[in-house]
C-alpha cells in the first residue's frame, strides 16, 4: 500500500511538468505581454509610453528574453518556492495567493463532501426504487440541475436573497469578521455565507453523481452474491448497504478525478459573481492584464489541486476495493 | 417426527412482462425427505432454477409465487413459507438456518469486497447469539471440513484469491454454517472443470451423510444426476414431466419426454458416424513446436512469463475432425486463437497448405496478410449470444465476411445467405430478423453459416456446443459433420466435453498447462489413456448411468 501511494507520487512528478508546460504556453498565448497592457491602459488615461519607456519597462521585468530562458527562469524560480512578482499589484506573487488557492481548496473540498453526502443516499433509493415516484422527482431534479449553468445559479441566489430577505451574499465572511481572530461566532459566520457558493457549485455536480450512483448501483443490485446474502437470511436493508452498495461505491470514489476539475473551473465564474475572496476573481483580472507570473501560479496551482486531489481519491480507492489494493 | 421434510404443493411462479405472461413454473409439486437427494434436471427455461428459489421465497422481481404452498415441518408443527412473504423476520429466520443454498457462479456469489471470513461470520452472528472469536473459530473449522488449506489464513482473503472450485468449497462451508436442515444446490458445479465437479460432487455426498441433510440438487446434467441422485423430477417448460427414483427413470423412463433427453444424452456417450478417411492423408495445417508467452506485469523483469501455449506441435489433415480437450487454463482456447493469428505467438511454425498447394507460415504473418487467409481459416466461437451482433440482421451478419472479402453483388450475396441458411436447416426467409429472436441452437446456426459463407477449408470451433442444451448439442454437431462431408472441412474442435469429442473427432489432444500431453485416436484415448492426466480427466467424467457410481459400485462389491 506505501508503495503504490509513493508510486502514485512519483507519477506527479511529470504530470506537474506537463501542467507547467502548458501552463507557460497558456499565459504566453494572448497576442502582447503586460507592458503593452500596461501602456494601453495609460493610453486610455491620455497618457502616452514612448518605446524607451516600453523597452525598461520589458527589460525591468525579464519580457525581452526568449520564450525558453522565461520558462527556465519562472520554473526554477518556483522550484525555490518563489513564483515571482506580480506586475499589477507590484508585490510578490507569493503574498498575494495563498490565502485565496487555500479559500478555493477550502470550498471546493466542502463542495465535493457536501455533493458525497447528498448524491450518495438519493442515488441509493433511486436505484432500489427504480421508476417509483421519488425516482422520478430525483431523476427530474438531477437533470434540472445537470442542465442549469451554475452562474444562473447564483445569479438567481442573489436576486432572490437580497431582494426577498434582504440578505447580502457576496463574499465569505461580513465585514465585522473579516479581520477578526479564529472564534466559534466567525466560524458561524463563514458557514452562513459558505453555504451560497457550495449549494451554487454543487448542484449540477451532485446531480450527475446521483445519476452515477444509481447506474452504478442498479449494475451491482442483480449480481448473484446479492442474492446470496439475502439466502443467508440478511434483511433487505442491510444486504444492500452492505454488498452492493458497498461494491458501487467504488466507482463513485474516483468520480473525485472529473468533479475536482469541474469545481475548480466553475468556482472562477462562481466566484466573480458572488464576489468571493478565492483564486478564481484573482486569476481572472490577472488574465485580463496579462498579469503572467500571477496568472501562471494560479493556473499551476489549481492544476497542483486536482492532481492531489485525485491522489486522495486513488487512496481511498484501493482502501476501499481490496481487488485494486492486492493486484 | 415424519420423514418429510418439504412439503411442495401445487406450486405456480408467473413473471408478469410488459405485454404477456411468463409462466415459469406449474403447478410443481414434489417431497423432500429427510437425508435424501432429490435432482431437479432439465433444459435451460424449464423453470428448474426458479422452483428451487420458490422454496426460499427467492423468486427474482418481477416474479411472485401466484399459486401453491411449501411446508417445512418443523418441531411445533407445518410452515408454509409461501404465506410468510419474502420480506419478513420469518422468512429471514428460515433462510439460511433452515434451508441454505449455493449457487452456479462461484465467481460472482461471493461478495468482491469481503473476506471470506467476513462473510461466513456474519452469517453465523445473524442467525445464532455467539460472539465473534467463537463464530471465527467455527468458520475456520467449517472451512477445514470442506478441505480448503490453512483455513484461519483462508478466512481473511478474498473470494477473488481462490480459484473456481475453493471459491465453490467456501460458498458450500458458508452454506452450512447454521446446519441447515435442507441445502439447495442451484447448477453448483456447471462453472467448474470435470475433475473439480468430481471433488464438489463427493463433497456435498459426504457433507449430506454426515449431517443426514435433504439436498434439493438442480442442474441439467444428467451424468451428474445418475451420479448423485437419489431421486429425479424432470422438468420441461414450467411442468413437471417425471417423478422417479434414479435407478428406475435411466432405466425405463415412463414419459415421452424424459426418452428423448436420455437419448440425446446417450447419443453422445458412444462415437458418432465419422465421413470416411482417405487412404493418403494430406496436412492442411501443421504446427511445430508453437509457444506462446505471456509477460506477467510485474514479475516480467525477472522473467516471469505465463506459458499459455508452450511448445504445440499437431497435424491436422483434410476433411479430418482435431479434438482439443483440457481443463480451464490448459491453453486450448489460447491454442484455437493463436493460430488464427488473433494472438501473435512467441516461436514456432504453423504452416497452413493452400488450395493450390503453397505453403504459409500463419505464425510470421502480419495482421494484414492473415487477411487474405480469413476466408479460408475461419472460427466458431462458444457464445452465440455474445458472437453474434445484436445490432445486426441475420441477413447482415451472414453476408458481412462475403462483402469484406468478395465482390460479390448485393442481389448474389442475398441468394448465398439464402443457400447458406438453408444448408444450416434454417428457414430462408429469416434474413430480416435480429438475433435476440432465436434461441441458442438457432443462433449457432447462424454463426455456422457466417463460418461457411466463404467456403473455408478449416474452421476453428470453440466449444461450439457447450452452451447449448443436450438435446441441441448433437445436432449442431451433425450439422457440422454434414458440412463437413459436402465441402471436404477440416475442424479443431476445442472442447472440455469428453463426450462431445468422442462423438465427433478423429483424433483428440489433451492438453495440460500449455503442452500436448497425449494425442491419438478418439476412440483409443477415450477407451484406453495411456496418461495419468488423461485418465483422471475421463474417469473424473459423470456418466450418466446410475449403476456405474462409486457408492453403488462399492455396495455390488460387498
Amino acid at each position: 500500500m506505501l508503495r503504490y501511494i509513493v508510486q502514485r507520487l512519483l507519477g506527479m512528478i511529470p504530470a506537474m511538468f506537463a501542467i507547467s508546460l502548458l501552463t507557460f504556453v497558456i499565459i504566453q498565448l494572448p497576442p502582447g505581454d503586460f507592458a503593452s497592457t500596461y501602456a494601453a491602459q495609460l493610453a486610455e488615461t491620455g497618457v502616452t509610453v514612448d518605446d524607451a519607456a516600453m523597452q525598461a519597462l520589458r527589460d525591468r521585468y525579464g519580457l525581452g528574453d526568449g520564450l525558453m530562458v522565461q520558462y527556465a527562469k519562472w520554473v526554477g524560480g518556483i522550484l525555490r518556492g518563489d513564483f515571482g512578482i506580480s506586475f499589477e499589484w507590484n508585490q510578490p506573487v507569493n503574498q498575494l495567493i495563498w490565502q485565496r488557492m487555500g479559500m478555493t481548496a477550502l470550498i471546493s473540498v466542502m463542495t465535493l463532501l457536501v455533493m458525497w453526502i447528498i448524491s450518495l443516499p438519493i442515488g441509493i433509493y433511486s436505484a432500489v426504487f427504480k421508476y417509483s415516484v421519488t425516482d422520478y422527482i430525483a431523476s427530474v431534479l438531477g437533470f434540472l440541475g445537470m442542465a442549469t449553468p451554475n452562474f444562473l445559479v447564483a445569479i438567481v441566489l442573489l436576486y432572490i436573497s437580497s431582494m426577498w430577505f434582504g440578505v447580502s451574499v457576496g463574499g465569505l465572511l461580513s465585514p465585522d469578521y473579516v479581520k477578526a481572530p479564529l472564534s466559534w461566532g466567525k466560524l458561524v459566520d463563514f458557514l452562513s455565507h459558505a453555504w451560497i457558493p457550495v449549494f451554487v457549485l454543487g448542484t449540477s455536480g451532485t446531480a450527475a453523481l446521483i445519476r452515477v450512483m444509481r447506474a452504478n448501483l442498479l449494475d451491482e443490485l442483480h449480481k448473484p452474491y446479492v442474492e446470496t446474502a439475502r439466502a443467508k437470511g440478511l434483511s433487505e436493508t442491510r444486504l444492500i448497504l452492505r454488498y452492493p452498495v458497498r461494491v458501487a461505491i467504488n466507482p463513485f470514489i474516483s468520480t473525485v478525478g472529473w468533479v475536482l476539475p469541474a469545481l475548480i473551473s466553475g468556482e472562477l465564474i462562481v466566484s466573480t459573481v458572488l464576489n468571493l475572496p478565492t483564486a478564481g476573481p484573482l486569476l481572472l483580472q490577472a488574465l485580463k492584464s496579462q498579469d503572467m507570473y500571477l496568472a501562471g501560479a494560479l493556473i499551476l496551482l489549481s492544476g497542483g489541486l486536482v492532481l492531489i486531489g485525485t491522489l486522495v481519491s486513488d487512496v481511498l480507492l484501493a482502501l476501499s476495493d481490496p481487488r485494486i489494493r492486492l493486484s | 417426527m415424519t420423514d418429510i421434510l418439504l412439503k411442495v404443493r401445487h406450486v405456480s411462479v408467473d413473471f408478469p412482462l410488459q405485454k404477456d405472461i411468463v409462466h415459469a413454473v406449474r403447478d410443481v409439486s414434489f417431497d423432500l425427505r429427510r437425508g435424501e437427494t432429490l435432482c431437479v434436471v432439465g433444459e435451460s427455461g424449464s423453470g428448474k432454477s426458479v422452483t428451487a428459489r420458490a422454496v426460499m421465497q427467492l423468486v427474482a422481481e418481477p416474479g411472485r409465487i401466484v399459486a401453491g404452498q411449501v411446508h417445512l415441518a418443523g418441531p411445533d408443527g407445518d410452515t408454509d413459507i409461501v404465506a410468510l412473504g419474502n420480506r419478513g423476520a420469518a422468512i429471514r429466520a428460515i433462510r439460511g438456518r433452515r434451508i441454505a443454498m449455493i449457487f452456479q457462479e462461484p465467481m460472482t456469489s461471493l461478495s468482491p469486497v469481503h473476506t471470506i471470513g467476513q462473510q461466513i461470520i456474519e452469517m453465523i452472528r445473524l442467525h445464532e447469539k455467539i460472539d465473534k472469536a467463537d463464530a471465527r473459530r467455527r468458520a475456520a473449522q467449517l472451512l477445514d471440513r470442506v478441505r480448503i488449506p490453512d483455513p484461519e489464513a483462508a478466512l481473511d482473503r478474498y473470494a477473488f484469491e481462490f480459484s473456481g472450485g475453493m471459491r465453490q468449497r467456501a460458498m458450500i462451508a458458508m452454506a452450512l454454517s447454521c446446519n441447515p436442515e435442507i441445502l439447495i444446490a442451484d447448477e453448483p458445479t456447471t462453472a467448474l472443470d470435470v475433475t473439480t465437479q468430481a471433488e464438489i460432487l463427493a463433497l456435498i455426498r459426504g457433507l449430506q451423510q454426515e449431517r443426514g441433510m435433504a439436498v434439493l440438487f438442480i442442474t441439467h446434467d444428467m451424468g451428474v444426476v445418475a451420479q448423485i441422485a437419489d431421486r429425479v423430477l424432470v422438468m420441461y417448460q414450467g411442468r413437471m414431466i417425471e417423478e422417479a427414483g434414479v435407478f428406475d427413470l435411466f432405466a425405463k423412463p415412463r414419459e415421452a419426454y424424459t426418452r428423448a433427453l436420455l437419448g440425446s444424452v446417450l447419443k453422445l456417450e458412444s462415437p458418432g458416424p465419422r465421413p470416411v478417411r482417405p487412404q493418403t492423408e494430406q496436412a492442411v495445417m501443421a504446427i511445430s513446436d508453437l509457444c506462446l508467452h505471456f509477460p506477467l506485469g510485474q514479475r516480467a523483469r525477472a522473467g516471469g512469463s505465463v506459458k499459455a501455449v508452450d511448445g504445440v506441435s499437431l497435424t491436422i489433415n483434410t476433411g479430418e475432425t482435431v479434438g482439443i480437450v483440457g481443463e480451464s487454463g490448459s491453453g486450448k482456447t489460447t491454442l484455437g486463437r493463436t493460430l488464427l493469428r488473433i494472438y501473435p505467438p512467441t516461436s514456432g511454425q504453423v504452416t497452413y497448405t493452400r488450395d493450390d498447394g503453397s505453403k504459409v507460415d500463419i505464425a510470421t504473418l502480419s495482421k494484414t496478410q492473415m487477411k487474405a487467409l480469413y476466408g479460408e481459416v475461419r472460427m466458431v466461437f462458444q457464445d452465440p449470444h455474445a458472437s453474434l451482433n445484436p445490432r445486426m440482421t441475420i441477413a447482415r451478419i451472414i453476408a458481412e465476411p462475403l462483402r469484406i472479402n468478395t465482390a460479390l453483388s448485393d442481389r448474389e450475396i442475398r441468394d448465398r445467405v439464402g443457400q447458406l441458411l438453408e444448408r444450416v436447416g434454417m428457414p430462408t426467409d429469416i434474413g430480416d430478423r435480429y438475433p435476440h429472436a432465436f434461441s441458442g441452437g438457432q443462433r449457432q446456426r447462424i454463426a455456422i453459416a457466417r463460418a461457411i459463407a466463404l467456403r473455408p477449408r478449416l474452421i476453428v470451433a470453440d466449444e461450439p456446443t457447450s452452451a447449448l442444451d443436450v438435446s441441441l448439442r448433437h445436432q449442431v454437431l451433425d450439422l457440422m459433420r454434414d458440412l463437413q462431408t459436402d465441402y471436404g472441412l477440416s475442424y479443431l474442435f476445442i472442447s472440455h466435453d469428453i463426450a462431445v469429442v468422442r462423438y465427433f473427432c478423429d483424433r483428440v489432444a489433451v492438453m495440460k498447462n500449455g503442452r500436448i500431453v497425449e494425442i491419438g485416436d478418439v476412440a483409443q484415448i477415450c477407451e484406453h489413456p495411456g496418461h495419468p492426466y488423461t485418465k483422471a480427466l475421463i474417469g473424473a467424467v459423470p456418466r450418466p448411468d446410475p449403476t456405474l457410481r462409486p457408492d453403488v459400485q462399492i455396495r455390488v462389491q460387498a
